[in-house]
């Protein structure tokens, strides 16, 4: 059996499923339910500043597709709404309880240096493990100046993590909003105020649906409504190249990434890993769901990697990453073609229609027995995959290699590429 | 031969009225299948792959539009689905509940060689004409300017509604000759009573008609109150949509004895009731035929409280007209189906039928169907004919002559677009020769619509 331990910036929880900062992680109550089910580790809900902010309802949008809820989640909630004294309690009572598992309190309070350290003195009383900078959150704290107000300044990022390091002994986790043009400036900038480990994606902004009878965005508030901060399996493509950007880029100096963004099953969390996460964070699948679905997940991933011969995360960390590129770096010479499996389809016609109408008129029809038989013509393919993904049967259409016996060849080394003609 | 020994002597037949309570006559005749909510339609909805030239549509007789109306159904838009549904068959909310899908669009599903189930179509079709039909906007056909030509359509049934609604879209003035008090054909006088429960089948009517330009004569029957040539001579065009008001006899000795009856009649006096409580029940039915007919007439004797009901083919499973999933509800309505059991005679007692014999059947090696000689009786206190309908010519006749070809199955014999042999003159619907299908029906009498719209317009 595989060994799903998991050690990032120091932390050292029993597998790598952490629930993220939101409120699975918002009081001790659901805390020892999530360890209880298995969970690896927490974020603990973003502590402020007392008093304590006070949320609106409603409080959350969603983006349902074709019958499937929840595809994408919204939220204008704000950080904790309980005293710090109280979270800090049962920070501690929870650490003290579950030792093994990893206990990271995130944190957001004003952009000054007293105001971190007064807090982080607090903090460091309870016995947890690491403490995570919310330089994420979208909306409402950032009015205030806090979330992502701070996470879009790359300087703001790199003092504050420096007075962290500077005021405590903790690992610091610095987590990135991705509502940014680049996310490399905030990583490298978290890595200059010398972070542990980055965390991201915090939410994206979003209005996730009008209200066509209101005239509002969801979700709508007494008739008007705020953007908030989208989540959910939608988020995971943005999510994954951001970390892949991070984890090739030299000035992040292979800084420990904790992966978070539509994490919803075991495979979701192994390609994560594969582009470089330490661990991985989880909160929508788990408001969905609720925290069994960590089963599926320790299970899953287990599994996998016994099938695969992985013995342990790292056998596999990073693997997918190596293999990013930019586009200059692919090979023009790679040819492949669509080819239909006879026996296997059943004559929807989606490929047809899609290539038809939308790509390269590659795929004919013919009547046979009054059925529409649909074939490839290979010299027009340019195997672009729209067919294969439209196809509703699993296999049905794959993409096969043509051997052109010709070598791996960038467009920078490409006799069509423009450039080159010049130099020639 | 065995001789019929156990059978009840005369003063024990057993033919009762009020056979269950009200509450019960209530659920059985309920609706079969109860509707999809919203929630569960769009779930189903979001099955549906669009298929590029869905075989769907192509197995439909009216060709309806089916993967566009369910993606609308997907959407929220209902009521344009019911529309993309209404525009191909105006009778699509009847069809929904009554037609034989798993023969027709839900047996082309594509997703039936993929996982088995195909997409629930008529659930789908009835959901989207139900939540036309709950709105205050429902109608939205329209009739375009008046052209002062009078067309005569001779039935109300589907095909003759159909092609009613149709040219009086195209502003053309209908009068409908009806031998019955209502409209709706087969719909209001012969579907099973639990697929059209709630008066739908005149609520649909009622809709039909609210487009406007058409006018219905009831009791005016072809051949007694109105002929051929008087219509021929003050419309501009004629529609036959006369249906099939014969019935094939058993030809055995003794049909006419009481507690014979014919299974069309029979539904007629269910659909037509006040009170199911009065209809006659027998303890133990038989029932003879092997298509839908018969078992409609079996599920709902059943439904009404009959104790032991055997439906009685002469051929085997392989050979019944009745769909699988007809079969089934009536084996789950515990109705016992014997095949290869041919009619050989009644039994009766001081006039009333008490038994009825069969021979075992087989098929010869020729393919031909001989008995083999054995026989059963079984006790039946009724017995319904349900061996299929034929058409009545006379109404078309002058003099004994027929006045228009007919096929050599009997029908009224017509070209691609309806037009009989007779000029001016076009049929539709089952008494021409087809699938005998409500869906069947509306797609013959808007194929003629069409085709007499064309033929006026020509004419100028
Ligand atoms: C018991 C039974 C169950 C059925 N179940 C189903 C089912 O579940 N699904 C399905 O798709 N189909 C079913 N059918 C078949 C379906 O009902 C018919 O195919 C359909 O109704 C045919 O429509 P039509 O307009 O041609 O004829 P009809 O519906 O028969 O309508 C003919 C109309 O013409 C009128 N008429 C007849 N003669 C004259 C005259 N001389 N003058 C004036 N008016 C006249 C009649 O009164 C009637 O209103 C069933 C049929 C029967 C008998
Ligand atoms: C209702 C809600 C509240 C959240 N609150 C916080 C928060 O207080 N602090 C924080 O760092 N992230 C917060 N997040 C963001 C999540 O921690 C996480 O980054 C994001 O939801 C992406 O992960 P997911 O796709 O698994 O949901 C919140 C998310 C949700 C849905
Ligand atoms: S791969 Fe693209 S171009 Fe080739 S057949 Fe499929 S859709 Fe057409």
């Amino acid at each position: 059996m595989a060994d799903l331990t998991c050690k990032i910036a120091g932390v050292t929880s029993p597998n790598p499923f952490w629930l993220a900062s939101a409120p699975p992680t918002d009081k001790e109550y659901n805390v020892v339910r999530a360890f209880e089910a298995g969970w690896g580790g927490v974020v603990w809900k973003t502590l402020g500043e007392d008093p304590p902010v006070v949320n609106v309802s409603s409080r959350y949008g969603a983006t349902h597709y074709n019958g499937t809820k929840i595809m994408g989640f919204n939220n204008i909630e704000l950080i904790t709404d309980r005293p710090l004294d109280v979270n800090l309690k049962e920070i501690e009572r929870v650490k003290k309880n579950w030792p093994d598992r990893a206990m990271v309190v995130s944190l957001m309070v004003p952009c000054n240096e007293d105001a971190w350290q007064k807090i982080l003195k607090r903090v460091e009383t309870t016995g947890c493990d690491a403490i995570e900078l919310n330089f994420g959150c979208p909306h409402g704290m950032s009015e205030r100046q806090m979330g992502s107000a701070v996470g879009q300044v790359p300087e703001y990022i790199r003092d504050v993590t420096s007075w962290c390091k500077k005021h405590s002994d903790l690992p610091v986790f610095v987590k990135l909003t991705p509502n940014i043009t680049n996310i490399l400036y905030p990583a490298r900038a978290a890595v200059e105020g010398g972070a542990d480990a980055v965390s991201l994606i915090n939410t994206i902004n979003s209005i996730t649906a009008v209200n066509l009878d209101v005239m509002a965005p969801e979700p709508v508030v007494n008739g008007v409504g705020a953007h908030g901060g989208y989540c959910g399996p939608a988020v995971k493509p943005i999510a994954l190249c951001m970390i892949a950007e991070i984890a090739r880029d030299a000035a992040c100096k292979s800084v420990p990434i904790s992966g978070i963004g539509g994490i919803s099953t075991w495979r979701d969390a192994a390609e994560f890993i594969a582009l470089g996460s330490g661990s991985v964070q989880v909160c929508t699948a788990a408001m969905h769901h609720g925290f069994k679905i960590v089963e599926e997940m320790t299970d899953g991933l287990s599994n996998w990697m016994d099938e695969k011969g992985y013995k342990t995360l790292d056998d596999f960390r990073g693997l997918a990453a190596k293999n990013f590129r930019n586009w200059n770096q692919l090979d023009m010479n790679y040819d492949i073609k669509a080819k239909i499996d006879p026996e296997k389809c059943i004559n929807c016609g989606l490929c047809h229609i899609a290539c038809e109408d939308t790509s390269h008129q590659a795929i004919s029809v013919a009547k046979q027995d009054g059925k529409n038989v649909f074939t490839v013509v290979d010299q027009d393919c340019v195997g672009c995959n729209l067919c294969m993904h439209v196809c509703p049967v699993d296999g049905c259409i794959t993409m096969n290699r043509v051997d052109n016996g010709k070598p791996y060849m960038t467009w920078n080394e490409d006799p069509r590429n423009p450039a080159n003609k010049k130099s020639a | 031969m065995s001789k019929p020994a156990e059978l009840p002597a005369n003063n024990d037949v057993d033919i009762k009225t009020g056979r269950l309570t009200q509450k019960q006559y209530e659920e059985n005749f309920g609706d079969i299948h109860p509707p999809l909510d919203q929630n569960n339609a769009v779930i189903e909805a979001s099955r549906c792959y669009f298929c590029f030239d869905a075989p769907c549509v192509a197995a439909c007789p009216t060709s309806i539009d089916i993967p566009l109306f369910i993606r609308k159904i997907s959407t929220g838009n209902a009521k344009g689905a019911a529309k993309t549904i209404l525009e191909a068959n105006i009778m699509g909310g009847a069809c929904s509940r009554v037609c034989p899908v798993e023969e027709l669009c839900e047996q082309a599903c594509v997703r039936n060689t993929q996982s088995e189930k195909p997409v629930k179509i008529g659930q789908l079709q009835r959901f989207a004409t139900d939540e036309l039909f709950a709105r205050k906007d429902a109608q939205f056909f329209t009739r375009k300017k008046p052209t002062g030509k009078k067309i005569a359509v001779v039935g109300a049934g589907p095909a003759g509604l159909a092609c009613a609604h149709k040219l009086a879209q195209e502003g053309h003035d209908i009068t409908i000759f009806e031998a019955k008090p209502k409209a709706g054909g087969l719909n209001e006088y012969g579907i099973a009573a639990y697929k059209v429960p709630d008066n739908f089948a005149q609520k649909e009517v009622d809709y039909i008609l609210s487009v406007g330009g058409i006018k219905i004569e009831f009791g005016k029957s072809l051949g007694k109150d109105i002929t051929l040539e008087a219509l021929r001579k003050d419309y501009d065009a004629v529609f036959l949509g006369l249906g099939l008001a014969g019935v094939n006899a058993l030809g055995i000795d003794g049909e006419d004895i009481e507690g014979v009856e014919d299974a069309v009649d029979y539904i007629e006096a269910l659909r037509t009731a006040k009170d199911k409580a009065k209809l006659p029940v027998g303890r133990r039915v038989v029932v003879i035929g092997g298509g839908n007919t018969a078992i409609d007439i079996a599920i709902q004797i059943k439904r009404l409280g009959a104790e032991d009901v055997t439906l009685a083919y002469r051929r085997g499973p392989e050979h019944m007209s009745a769909t699988e999933w007809e079969c089934e509800l009536a084996q789950t309505n515990d109705v016992r189906i014997r095949h290869w059991s041919m009619p050989k005679k009644l039994v009766s007692a001081g006039g009333h039928v008490t038994g009825i014999t069969f021979e075992h059947s087989k098929l010869d090696s020729n393919g031909k169907l001989t008995g083999t000689g054995e026989t059963y009786t079984l006790p039946a206190d009724q017995v319904f004919k349900a061996i299929g309908q034929t058409f009545v010519p006379s109404p078309l006749q002058d003099n004994g002559k027929d006045l228009l070809q007919l096929t050599k199955k009997g029908r009224i014999d017509v070209d691609a677009d309806g037009a009989t042999s007779l000029s001016g003159v076009w049929a539709g619907g089952d008494c021409t020769e087809g699938q005998d299908l409500t869906v069947a029906a509306v797609a013959g009498g808007k194929k003629a619509a069409i085709a007499i719209d064309r033929a006026l317009r020509e004419k100028k």
